[in-house]
């Protein structure tokens, strides 16, 4: 369960770069292969932000799809986790988006 | 609850190898004294209600990351070769761990990370290695603050072999950098052979995977061809070395392996 981890780094994050606000949303961007579950996060965010500067506050997630160019064919593809094949075979390849995890912006009261 | 690990209890760094088997740190980021630059804000309007939204483009584990490159930092300057190494519960990592201790001689030093007890430190201080246990509580996996602690109270020498195992788990350790220079991951035959396949962040990110207990292969159905092949699937350019940590079959490789990476004498002086 390390989306409580994830939480929490927001948390922090959002605490160090915005000391003493009261934050009523947060946007999250967590892409599809970043290996953390969005839904887990939505699942603690309440829990994990209670007395913190982010209770109460409304989460918004944006998932990127995941995107590979293959290094063999040069094809640009969406690849079905969890393996990142491209469909001509090769699992040799770049992954262009998809591994993102961060925090985009907050809003302050 | 701890800021970075989510663990309830607060990690807990025990000292079990020295005089001071009792000596306790307790886990506290704040006492890290790792200071950040301020960065500059970017406010992109305000609505109707007032509120106003700050722009932040910031890492979620931004945090972690930095504790990291300042512990690789240390360690590149120290001459010590970090390995983070990781597995689901009993794939052998501690008994991987152990017979390297005694076959390699003084030259290792450990992070033990396990969410209770400090078992696997004494098995690892009773091989002759200096050896500290973390202790994550709930929290699933060890970060780049609690392997801050940790090297503080083991304090490795120069040209040592740092080994930090991490906490059995298969997901949540592939996403938290510590600072190490390689990443090694254990399967072994006793698990599925379609370990890398379930779980290809952990395995997309090894230098080297060892698939350990080769020794039990004639009494279990494990298809080594088959794990090897998802293994190129989802890191195509990995290393696989066959091991038997129980038997040493293999080892000699691990050891060349480990070799090649440590640093030279020249910087172990410096």
């Amino acid at each position: 369960m390390h989306e409580l981890a994830i939480v929490e780094g927001v948390v922090d994050a959002v605490a160090e770069r915005l000391p003493g606000a009261q934050v009523t949303c947060v946007r999250l961007e967590i892409g599809a292969l970043s290996g953390v579950v969005a839904d887990s996060v939505r699942f603690c965010f309440e829990l994990a932000t209670e007395g913190t500067s982010l209770q109460g506050a409304r989460l918004e997630i944006t998932e990127p799809a995941g995107e590979c160019r293959c290094r063999v064919c040069g094809r640009i593809f969406h690849p079905d986790m969890p393996i990142m094949a491209c469909p001509c075979g090769s699992a040799d390849v770049t992954v262009l988006a998809g591994q993102e995890l961060k925090i985009t912006s907050v809003m302050v009261a | 609850m701890c800021a970075t690990c989510g663990c309830s209890g607060g990690a807990v760094v025990r000292v079990v190898d020295g005089q001071d088997d009792q000596h306790q740190h307790g886990h506290n980021h704040s006492q890290h004294g790792h200071q950040d630059g301020a960065t500059g804000l970017l406010h992109a309007g305000t609505g109707a209600d007032g509120a106003r939204t700050v722009i932040l483009e910031q890492k979620v584990l931004a945090k972690n990351d930095r504790l990291a490159a300042l512990n690789r930092e240390w360690l590149a300057e120290r001459g010590v070769l970090a390995i983070n190494l990781m597995s689901s519960p009993g794939a052998g990592k501690t008994t991987l761990l152990e017979r390297t201790a005694r076959e390699l001689g003084g030259r290792l030093t450990v992070i033990e990370g396990d969410q209770e007890t400090t078992l696997d430190a004494s098995r690892i201080k009773a091989a002759g290695a200096a050896v500290v246990q973390i202790n994550t509580g709930a929290g699933c996996h060890l970060d780049a603050a609690m392997v801050a602690d940790g090297l503080r109270v083991l304090d490795p020498p120069g040209g040592s072999i740092l080994f930090i195992e991490n906490v059995g788990n298969l997901v949540c350790p592939a996403l938290f950098d510590l600072g190490e220079a390689a990443k090694v991951v254990i399967s072994s035959v006793t698990e599925g052979a379609d370990k890398p396949a379930k779980y290809p962040n952990m395995f997309r990110q090894a230098d080297l995977v060892l698939l350990n207990k080769t020794d039990l292969l004639p009494y279990v159905d494990f298809d080594v061809r088959a794990h090897s092949a998802d293994l190129r699937r989802v890191s195509p350019a990995s290393l696989m070395l066959q091991v038997s940590a129980a038997t040493g079959e293999g080892l000699s490789a691990w050891y060349d392996w480990l070799w090649r990476r440590t640093p030279p004498p020249a910087d172990r002086e410096s």
